[in-house]
């Protein structure tokens, strides 16, 4: 499949997707509220079924959350970006689509502070439970723990 | 039995225990676990109930580091993660900056990287025979796969001069040229391989012993595997032909004959014999290169301070345990804003409740044991 039909159906499950130009994938952005909607359409209609990475980006003034999707049938590659409100980040879940989620979404959640709406065990993964803060966020300041260069 | 008591595990879910329900922690310090790994697990007699990995034992933020480090830094950090296949890390941040910089990798570069990668992931599945067997009880193909891998790392240590953490590949190709007893030490190495190989397949494919605690043990369906974002043998063995040295070829693999084992029965012994096959594929990709290590240079020129434009780069490379995605994010400087490392052990981990649930717990170290985990590679 080519590049153009797999933008033209995007265009068609959500006429609000903007591309990015001069990227090596397909790269898109989603406003939070369609990314569900459009992940199903995905799975479904374009047999997107692997999650490859899943990960937050912190900008500063707003987070994004940045999703690689691939098809193991078609080797289809897609990047999804879905910008957030850095106060109050909230997305909602994909687990149940891809399960590989779960455990990914839930290291967003510890390092980024996003809330993954719907999710089935949204808690910390890796940090100590009584861990304060968003460590991967670029405002985190440990003072005991970390060196700057 | 346990019915008087509210026996909640303070780590795990707010879920009381049904009656004859019990909690049993597996780690942080457990032989089996090969490293740091905490599993929190649920047991109704014998039978699993549920799995929770608790992580982070030996997390040390590789991600956040790398963004205070150079280009050039960087990759000796991402050898500390998944430790046995150091090389093939770094080749992954190595073709990511290239990417970024839009540089040629001379062609004797590249075939050493490919020479030095298979090296690794034949090293890699040894040890990783090795201990597996030992989890199940027998301890003497340890000796012999131990004995192969002590070979291949006295060879990284005459051309790279470290045995675990090599740090031999650089943006633009590798650290230093090849030693002089490279070929024939490899050479020799092979020959040596292919017949012990057959000695340890005497020793453990055909064990009856091992073949009754693996045969139909841990099952994990194509589709499972694919949902769970599993990579590697693991979902090779599940019949997901993700191999990326195949699909997504990189760094001259796709000039090179070999074959993507792929098995059907998603078991812990078709993980184990996937593995196997791949240790004869890679010999056949350095038998076919050994002979022919072009002459030339073995770095391309590169200005001493790297800086990538603007921009996103991601690249993916086949490890022994899976697929490595390495994502960096530039704004234009000499150090990455973001670096995210896509592990192969951290999404095949999340499998393993799904894998384990329902078998007993005995079985667990069979499941546990084929999915290869290294821990530092889960926690980064």
């Amino acid at each position: 499949m080519d590049k153009e039909a797999l933008k033209l159906y995007l265009l068609e499950v959500e006429p609000s997707v903007v591309f990015e130009e001069g990227t090596e994938w397909i790269t898109l952005s989603i406003a939070a509220a369609n990314w569900k909607a459009v992940a199903q359409h995905l799975r479904s209609d374009r047999k997107m079924d692997f999650l490859f990475c899943v990960t937050g980006v912190d900008w500063k003034t707003h987070l994004t959350m940045v999703y690689h999707l691939r098809s193991t049938q078609t080797d289809e590659t897609l990047v999804i970006k879905i910008q957030l409100d850095r106060n109050n980040p909230e997305v909602e879940t994909v687990s149940d689509i891809w399960r590989t989620a779960e455990f990914h979404e839930r290291e967003a959640f510890e390092m980024f502070g996003v809330q993954f709406a719907h999710h089935p065990d949204l808690r910390k993964l890796i940090l100590p439970d009584d861990f304060e803060g968003f460590p991967m966020r670029k405002d985190f300041e440990d003072p005991v723990n970390m060196i700057k260069l | 039995m346990y019915s008087e008591t509210t026996l909640v595990n303070p780590g795990s879910s707010e879920q009381p225990l049904r009656d004859g329900q019990l909690v049993i922690n597996v780690g942080p310090q457990h032989p089996a676990t090969h490293g740091v790994l905490h599993l929190v697990i649920t047991l109704e007699g014998e039978t699993i109930i549920k799995i929770e990995p608790h992580l982070g034992y030996i997390h040390r933020s590789i991600e956040k580091m790398s963004e205070s480090l150079t280009y050039r830094q960087f990759i000796y950090v991402t050898s500390r993660m998944d430790y046995l296949s150091a090389h093939i890390n770094n080749l992954a941040c190595a073709l990511c900056v290239e990417k970024g910089m839009q540089l040629e990798i001379p062609e004797r570069a590249q075939v050493i990287r490919i020479i030095m990668s298979e090296l690794t992931r034949i090293a890699s599945h040894e040890l990783w025979i090795g201990a597996m067997a030992m989890d199940l009880g027998a301890f003497t193909p340890f000796f012999y796969t131990f004995r192969e891998r002590e070979t291949i790392n006295d060879i990284m240590e005459q051309t790279c001069g470290a045995r675990l953490t090599m740090n031999y590949m650089v943006p633009g190709g590798v650290m230093y040229d090849l030693h002089p007893e490279f070929v024939p030490r490899v050479k020799s190495f092979i020959a040596q391989f292919t017949r012990k190989i057959s000695e340890l397949e005497d020793l453990v494919t055909d064990n009856i012993i091992f073949r009754n605690r693996t045969v139909g043990i841990g099952v994990l369906s194509k589709e499972d595997a694919i949902s769970f974002g599993c990579t590697g043998p693991v979902a090779r063995a599940s019949g997901v032909e993700g191999d990326i040295r195949k699909r997504f070829p990189y760094s001259g693999y796709e000039k090179l004959q070999f074959e993507q084992c792929i098995d059907t029965a998603g078991d812990s012994f078709a993980r184990y014999i996937v593995r196997i096959r791949e240790m004869y594929q890679s010999i056949h990709i350095i038998e076919q290169l050994i002979d022919a290590i072009p002459e030339g240079d073995y770095q391309a020129k590169t200005k001493a301070v790297i800086k990538l434009p603007k921009g996103e780069f991601y690249t993916r490379v086949e490890t022994a345990r899976g697929e490595l995605g390495v994502y960096i994010v530039s704004e234009g400087g000499t150090t990455p804003y973001r670096i995210k490392y896509r592990s192969p052990g951290f999404s095949n981990l999340s499998a393993l409740n799904h894998m384990a649930s329902g078998s007993k717990i005995g079985d667990l170290m069979a499941t546990m044991g084929t999915l290869d985990l290294v821990i530092p590679d889960i926690d980064r």
